[in-house]
């Protein structure tokens, strides 16, 4: 299925662009992101994957859900993963947006670890979702992914030129509330930030949306406005998440924010239903939604095709 | 929600039996009230029981949940669907928990002193 192409101007038509697939490879040009769906990328037309491959997002894989919703999140992983090793050219860098595992049991980290070894890019970044930190003693994430952050959650490093920040918001919620970064984390990105030229691209990467997507499911980090006041005055910001299965984006001012879908199953539209949790779709239907939505940017002229995709 | 079996666990000679309303408990563990987790929610959400009872939960839902108590005297594994959580409340007072993985969903066990 395909949409008409758009053209208009970029900065504007990134504004209400939805960009997604499986994965999303995130390529750097002249200093600006741009997400460009692994579909596209790996696929047909390599000339529309323009740029530098930076790094692949991939997120909420839910290793260990065997609910009608996706009796195999392990297949649906491992497809992505071959279409993350089809990119003609590899990226640096793996980026996991959490929920690796279902209900953080180490036989799902496992798993987990043993299909993303699959991948050519040996270089994996992570950052955990609720239900990687479910264990009682919140133990099995950091045993295996602590060790960047010294077992904190978050951290951040340098990689061709961007500057990378690893945040953590599935800790510590409050009753009724939404996702939590914490006075601490909040006062080490300050330090983290203090000092870098507002020139440098920034990436953050976290779980839950660092806006507010969706107040009465939680959908959103209640303390994140003081944390994208650091932001701000940098030029480029992206800031990418899971948690919610779907594609949602936004932008203020110089940053974007950019959900992304689930390896795994779909997830109800904001308020729909009783809450949160797997959309259970017709079988058939199962693999187009989890790939649906195609973004391909060409620079010259400024226009922007939107096609479905899916992993069917 | 029908009606609960409340009972102490707690080596408390003086808590015996103080069942409010009887009912048969379900499943194998041991007797006490039954939060039941359906549909998002802790059912009831607030529970009222005597010191030395053991509350069970148990998760309905076929999405996970957990059970964290806000000041972190119990907290359980993740509850995939029919899992059940118990946890003996010895001490009196007043105990809010939530869902880490919905923390929407929130709950409040007050326990009252064995002894009047």
């Amino acid at each position: 299925m395909s949409r008409p192409t758009v053209d208009r101007g970029r900065r504007d038509a990134l504004k209400c662009l939805a960009y997604g697939g499986a994965g999303t490879l995130f390529t750097l040009s002249a200093g600006v992101l741009t997400p460009v769906d692994l579909a596209v990328a790996a696929g047909k037309d390599p000339a529309k994957a323009t740029g530098t491959p930076l790094f692949v997002q991939i997120s909420d894989s839910h290793i260990g859900f065997d609910k009608p919703a996706n009796p195999d999140v392990n297949g649906t992983l491992t497809k992505t993963i071959a279409l993350v090793n089809a990119l003609p050219q590899q990226p640096a860098m793996i980026i996991h947006t959490g929920d690796i595992t279902h209900l953080s049991k180490p036989a799902e980290f496992d798993t987990a670890a043993s299909l993303m070894s699959q991948l050519k890019v040996t270089e994996l970044h992570t950052t955990p979702g609720e239900h990687d930190v479910a264990d009682a003693d919140v133990k099995e994430y950091f045993s295996r992914f602590g060790k960047p952050s010294k077992n904190k959650g978050y951290y951040s490093f340098d990689s061709k030129g961007v500057h990378f920040v690893s945040l953590i918001n599935v800790l510590n919620f409050k009753p009724n509330g939404l996702g939590a970064l914490g006075t601490e984390q909040i006062e080490w990105l300050e330090k983290d930030l203090k000092g870098r030229s507002a020139s440098t691209p920034i990436v953050v990467f976290t779980h839950m949306p660092l806006w507010t997507v969706y107040a009465p499911w939680g959908w959103g980090t209640g303390d994140a406005d003081q944390a994208m006041g650091y932001l701000k005055r940098f030029g480029s910001v992206t800031v990418i998440n899971g948690h919610i299965h779907q594609i949602v984006q936004k932008e203020e001012g110089n940053i974007t924010f950019h959900t992304a879908r689930s390896t795994a199953y779909p997830q109800p539209k904001p308020g729909e239903g009783s809450g949160p949790g797997p959309l259970k779709v017709p079988p058939e239907q199962l693999p187009t939604m989890l790939g649906a939505r195609t973004l391909t940017l060409k620079h010259h002229p400024n226009s922007i095709s939107v096609t479905d995709t899916s992993l069917a | 929600m029908g009606s609960f079996y409340v009972m102490s666990l707690a080596p408390a000679p003086s808590m015996a039996a103080s069942a409010a309303e009887v009912a048969a408990p379900h499943g194998k563990s041991s007797a006490g009230p039954t939060i039941s987790i359906h549909e998002f929610m802790f059912s009831p959400t607030s529970l009222t029981v005597t010191a030395g009872t053991t509350v069970h939960w148990k998760n309905l839902d076929p999405e996970p949940h957990t059970i964290r108590a806000v000041d972190a005297t119990f907290k359980s594994d993740a509850l995939d669907q029919d899992d059940s959580f118990n946890f003996t409340f010895d001490k009196p007072g007043t105990y809010r928990y939530v869902c880490s993985i919905h923390p929407q969903m929130v709950g409040t066990i007050v326990v009252k002193s064995a002894a009047h």
